[in-house]
């Protein structure tokens, strides 16, 4: 379970979390949605403590984030993959030893063999070749890299999932092999998530719920019809430009009895 | 709609006011102090960290090797090059002064003294700053701005013993190595200059070099060096940690980097000149 309490966060004068409340049960996928700019990624950092809170707290399975001693917070690392917004592939090493670092279990990671197929495994996940294995993130193009990043965040089989707009540059069909992806990583090995995107119509399709920050708070949450009902001129302006896909969507949804 | 004001607009229409500066010293000394020490807090914090960090030496003693590669063979031509100049010259300079009633022996012994007490240290620490410290800072920097390191502790690794330690590792240990070879290079090319155009005979030389040089001379320089590589190791690498905004920031944590760790080196020379030669 991840749990934000009353976050706080500014970079010199600039407010950017504002008293964020935000919980995520175990099991759950929640997208995350808001304007460019608006502190996504600044939220998501918190999770793992790359960033700390000014005031507040930050819970991942009871622990809090901010407390942790470097060993613990290393241990609670590897339990939490995390997809960075713009790959932040060690560009000094191949795509085999980028994953191969995802592989947070010591002991495995010393073997070379399974990291061979684990790696090989990622790629897959992701719809890359095994050969992309032997490249340099130089060499790849901006989705392959980005898929390369979820291949490293996924390697270590985490029970936590971090993704910062994990679709965005894609193509469509790549788009949505990635939204298949944490939708399996879900319904078969539990994993939590919480998906920062752009795409309404795709956190519409994955999410459990959705969350919207605006102006440094979470203004409205639920699943997607409780969203769509909201009657908050910033919530409907945001959904607005996807609403008649996902009006769409929801009466599939509907008649179809979904998941979500 | 009001005109965007681009350039040109400024140009044609806006008038030019002369920023009003006032410089109050007290204020700038009082920040640039505050600045100083919360950096030297900040480094202080850093050392703490590598030394908690050693005992991780499954991740960081074989990068520390690929380092010392970089740093090693990357830096011994220039450091030969510098040590075989300033040997000569110091020779000649020697042989210029030294006229008159003073033995010329005396002078091999100046410039062996000088060589391995000040110049072979310094000279390559300096060269050093210059080459693995700007790579060191440019390096973490790009590290930095491109989200590599967050990238890193995300996936639970320790940064430090992943980047900084083999770094600091390799610079310490490869800088005295290197002022041996400097050493070496300097005296060698101070003989044969002090030979052939002082008139120097090979049995001056020896008892001349012999008769100034302890062998505390030879600890004292290593001292030197090991500082010193530590300096040109541990700042540039802080610097590059905290590097900002993009591009440009990186450019400047490199710059900074140079400049401290090259300050850094001239300070802790005196310093510890005065503390060893007591
Ligand atoms: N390290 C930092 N230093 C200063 N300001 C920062 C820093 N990181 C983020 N910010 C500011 O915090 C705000 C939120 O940034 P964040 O990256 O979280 O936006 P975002 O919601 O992820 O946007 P996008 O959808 O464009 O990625 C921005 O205004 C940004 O300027
Ligand atoms: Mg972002």
């Amino acid at each position: 379970m991840i749990e934000l309490k009353n976050v706080y966060k500014r970079f010199g004068e600039h407010v950017v979390l504002d008293g964020v409340d935000f919980v995520v049960q175990p099991g759950e996928t929640v997208a995350l949605l808001g304007p460019s700019g608006v502190g996504k990624s600044v939220l998501l950092k918190h999770i793992n403590g790359l960033i700390h809170p000014d005031a507040g707290e930050v819970f991942v399975e009871g622990m809090d984030v901010r407390l942790l001693k470097r060993r613990e917070l290393s241990r609670l690392r590897s339990q939490v993959g995390y997809v960075f917004q713009y790959g932040a592939l060690f560009d000094s090493e191949n795509v085999f030893e980028n994953i191969r670092l995802g592989i947070t279990d010591d002991e495995a990671a010393k073997d070379r063999a399974f990291c061979e197929r684990r790696v090989v495994e990622c790629l897959g996940l992701v719809n890359l070749p095994p050969d992309t294995a032997e490249k340099y993130p130089a060499e790849l193009s901006g989705g392959m890299r980005k898929r390369v990043g979820i291949a490293r965040a996924i390697a270590g089989q985490p029970m936590y999932l971090l993704y910062d707009e994990p679709t965005s540059g894609l193509d469509p069909v790549n788009a949505s092999i990635i939204d298949s992806l944490v939708e399996k990583l879900r319904d078969e090995l539990g994993v939590t998530s919480v998906v920062v995107t752009h795409d309404v119509r795709s956190a519409f399709q994955i999410a459990n719920r959705i969350a919207l920050l605006h102006e440094g708070k979470i203004r409205a949450e639920g699943n997607p019809e409780q969203l769509l009902a909201v009657e908050d001129e910033a919530v409907q302006r945001f959904l607005g430009r996807d609403l008649d896909i996902t009006l769409a969507q929801l009466k599939r949804y509907r008649t179809h009895g979904s998941s979500l | 709609m009001p005109e965007p004001e681009t350039r040109e607009s400024w140009r044609l229409t806006g008038t030019y006011r002369s920023p009003v500066v006032t410089i109050d010293v007290r204020q700038i000394v009082g920040r640039a102090s505050l600045m100083a020490a919360s950096h030297i807090g900040r480094v202080a914090l850093l050392l703490i960290e590598i030394l908690r960090g050693l005992v991780e030496w499954r991740i960081w003693v074989p990068r520390a090797f690929e380092q010392a590669q970089n740093v090693g063979y990357g830096s011994l031509f220039v450091v030969m090059l510098t040590a075989a100049f300033a040997g000569a010259v110091t020779s000649l300079q020697a042989g210029y002064q030294f006229t008159g009633s003073i033995p010329i022996y005396y002078a091999a012994g100046v410039i062996v003294e000088s060589i391995i007490l000040e110049l072979g240290p310094v000279l390559t620490a300096l060269l050093l700053a210059g080459r693995i410290g700007a790579r060191y800072a440019a390096e973490l920097g790009s590290m930095r701005v491109t989200e590599q390191i967050d990238a890193l502790e995300s996936l639970g690794r320790n940064a430090v013993s992943f980047l900084i330690i083999p770094r600091v590792v390799a610079g310490t240990v490869m800088l005295p190595v290197l002022v041996v070879v400097a050493d070496i290079v300097g005296i060698t090319a101070g003989y044969l200059a002090s030979k052939s155009s002082l008139g120097m005979t090979h049995a001056d030389f020896v008892h001349g070099a012999n008769f100034f040089f302890r062998p505390l001379d030879a600890w004292y320089s290593m001292i030197k060096s090991v500082a010193f590589g530590l300096a040109v190791t541990v700042v540039p690498c802080y610097l590059g940690l905290s590097t900002k905004q993009g591009a440009e920031g990186v450019g400047r944590s490199t710059t900074s980097a140079v400049v401290s760790a090259s300050v850094l080196i001239l300070f802790l020379d005196a310093v510890l000149t005065q503390l060893l030669l007591q």
